[in-house]
């Protein structure tokens, strides 16, 4: 009895998030695939499914259409996913900048120190990002505190331009993910065994060569998981670009939303949904492959 | 010899801090401005705050908001401890790779992506079987649920990971039952980590614009919905004010939180509740 208990038991722990997963997260995904091959159509939904069963049975007619018209205004698309990569790389980059020192600090300070700066950093990753950008807007409009505060100290006459720049992109990503940066860095300099540092010193090391060869090296495990949890979600990035970007700064998820709300061309936006996944998946099975190199 | 940190890297360190804390600080500083001109400063008043009050289009936003974030938040919780148990306590499984790609690739998709995947497969449901009937506070729910499990999942398998299991083995040992033990043993002390896990999954869906937005209908507007289409309009002191709240009342919970976290760790004995 105990035994049938037990074994149901474990079934169903397996089984109620798998089958919810499949349902509500795999086959999305495959409707989407299916409704990326669709033609549009003026209806309510705005497509004809490529695969449909229904009271007149099965029908399978699948166009490339919405690849052909992303192929055919390849301008368009392709600006938007250039962007998505640059914009989302040199943000990982500065995060990683400003991260690395943040983190070395955290990870070599006191015990109450480092707990209150370890909270600094939490604070900020649990509170909404809708919210933080909204407070970044009110530093960088033309009317915004920083142009009023250079304003009013005489530096500049007319505002300067910072909304609706590569600036304005680069300090929303900071202000958002910087702390998804210092965590895995901080973990991996947290662990790192001081007496190695204290030998080398000992053994007439200078402290840049310290930093060179002991604890930069050490710390590549953090950096790459720091980027990749970084570069992921900034390349499919929404409310950056829509709230502080201007046309120069497009990127894929806003693509995604003006082709869904604005032009409501749901096969395209379904599409490039789809070559969306194609960038994210890149560096995530380049990090597998570096890491299985790194065990063997 | 200490090796110090240089104070060129502590010079950037203050730098970043800034970065993160010095635009909330100045948004909370205007909340507090008695003009409707954001840029001007006209001496210190508290009229936002009341104002929000009586804003009904906002209010019903924050109800439907702490509804969907309270009951997906649950949902999320269970099914991430049931993912984390499979993963940490079951060895080899039928379906386990299957779970661990379904598990932790929701981390990882842009939240577009999973939005509007998830609003076509509830249309597709709805003309194959005719539920859902339309899109509101359900079908928000079932997609909040959906990615905060899997983020409720990675918090809960790490403490589950590093627990003692000496205490469990011991109870075993003195002939209780497997559910027992599960119950009053390994419960109670993977339980931070269960309140962090409700917290993450909570905050998750209280702060999600993209997601809610593809898969809700007309009148189920949630707060971050609300707001977003009042920053299209620009800076406001409203805004100011509700965002001040917002934030003020998520980094009280998790200042609360990671006190009492940060001081169990310290404690030399890690099974010591």
């Amino acid at each position: 009895m105990n035994y049938f208990l037990q074994r149901f038991g474990r079934l169903f722990v397996i089984w109620l998030p798998l089958v919810w997963l499949i349902l509500f997260f795999m086959l999305p995904l495959i409707e989407m695939i299916n409704v990326s091959f669709s033609e549009a159509k003026r209806a309510v939904p705005p497509y004809n499914p490529a695969f449909q069963f229904g009271p007149d049975g099965i029908s399978f007619q699948p166009v490339a259409d919405n690849y052909l018209l992303i192929y055919k205004y390849w301008e368009d698309y392709l600006w938007p996913a250039i962007n998505s990569i640059r914009l989302a790389f040199f943000s990982t980059l500065y995060c990683l900048l400003l991260a690395y020192p943040m983190a070395w600090w955290i990870a070599r300070s006191n015990k109450p120190l480092q707990h209150i700066l370890l909270i600094l950093v939490l604070m900020p990753f649990w509170t909404s990002s809708l919210l933080r950008m909204y407070a970044l807007i009110g530093l960088l409009n033309p009317n915004g505190f920083i142009n009023d505060i250079l304003i009013w100290a005489g530096f500049i006459v007319t505002p300067i331009q910072m909304m609706q720049t590569d600036f304005s992109i680069y300090s929303g990503m900071v202000l958002s993910y910087l702390p998804l940066m210092i965590l895995p860095l901080y973990a991996s300099l947290v662990r790192l065994d001081s007496s190695i540092i204290e030998a080398a010193a000992d053994l007439g090391a200078r402290k840049l060569d310290i930093f060179k060869t002991i604890i930069l090296p050490l710390s590549v495990p953090g950096i790459i998981a720091g980027c990749l949890l970084v570069f992921i979600p900034a390349v499919g990035e929404f409310v950056i670009p829509a709230l502080l970007g201007g046309p120069e700064q497009l990127m894929l998820g806003k693509v995604i939303w003006t082709e869904f709300f604005r032009n409501r061309d749901w096969p395209v936006a379904a599409a490039i949904a789809i070559i969306l996944i194609a960038i994210i998946i890149l560096p995530i099975v380049y990090a597998r492959y570096q890491d299985k190199e790194g065990i063997s | 010899m200490r090796y110090d940190v240089p104070l060129l890297a502590k010079l950037l360190a203050i730098v970043g801090f800034g970065i993160l804390y010095i635009p909330v600080m100045i948004m909370m500083i205007y909340s507090f401005n008695s003009s409707k001109l954001v840029a001007v400063w006209a001496g210190f008043s508290a009229k936002w705050y009341r104002e929000l009050w009586t804003d009904d289009i906002l209010l019903s936003a924050l109800y439907k908001s702490l509804l969907i974030g309270i009951s997906s938040s649950t949902i999320s919780t269970f099914f991430g401890l049931f993912i984390a148990i499979a993963f940490v306590r079951f060895s080899a499984f039928r379906g386990r790779l299957t779970l661990s790609l379904v598990a932790s690739a929701p981390l990882v998709m842009p939240e577009a992506v999973t939005g509007l995947s998830m609003l076509l497969l509830f249309i597709a449901m709805e003309t194959t079987f005719g539920w859902p009937s339309g899109r509101g506070l359900d079908t928000i729910m079932i997609a909040h649920a959906t990615f905060g499990m899997c983020f409720a999942a990675v918090v809960i398998q790490t403490r589950l990971r590093d627990m003692d299991r000496y205490l469990e083995e011991a109870a075993r040992d003195l002939g209780e039952r497997q559910p027992f033990v599960f119950i009053s043993i390994t419960l109670p002390l993977i339980f931070p980590s269960i309140i962090a896990a409700w917290l993450l999954s909570f905050t998750l869906s209280f702060d999600d614009l993209v997601i809610a937005s593809f898969v809700s209908g007309p009148g189920s507007s949630t707060l971050p919905i609300v707001i977003f289409s009042k920053i299209r309009l620009g800076v406001s002191p409203e805004i100011n004010a509700i965002a001040t709240l917002m934030i003020l009342t998520i980094s009280a919970m998790v200042l609360m939180g990671s006190v009492l976290m940060l001081r169990r760790e310290d404690r030399k004995n890690p099974t010591q509740l």
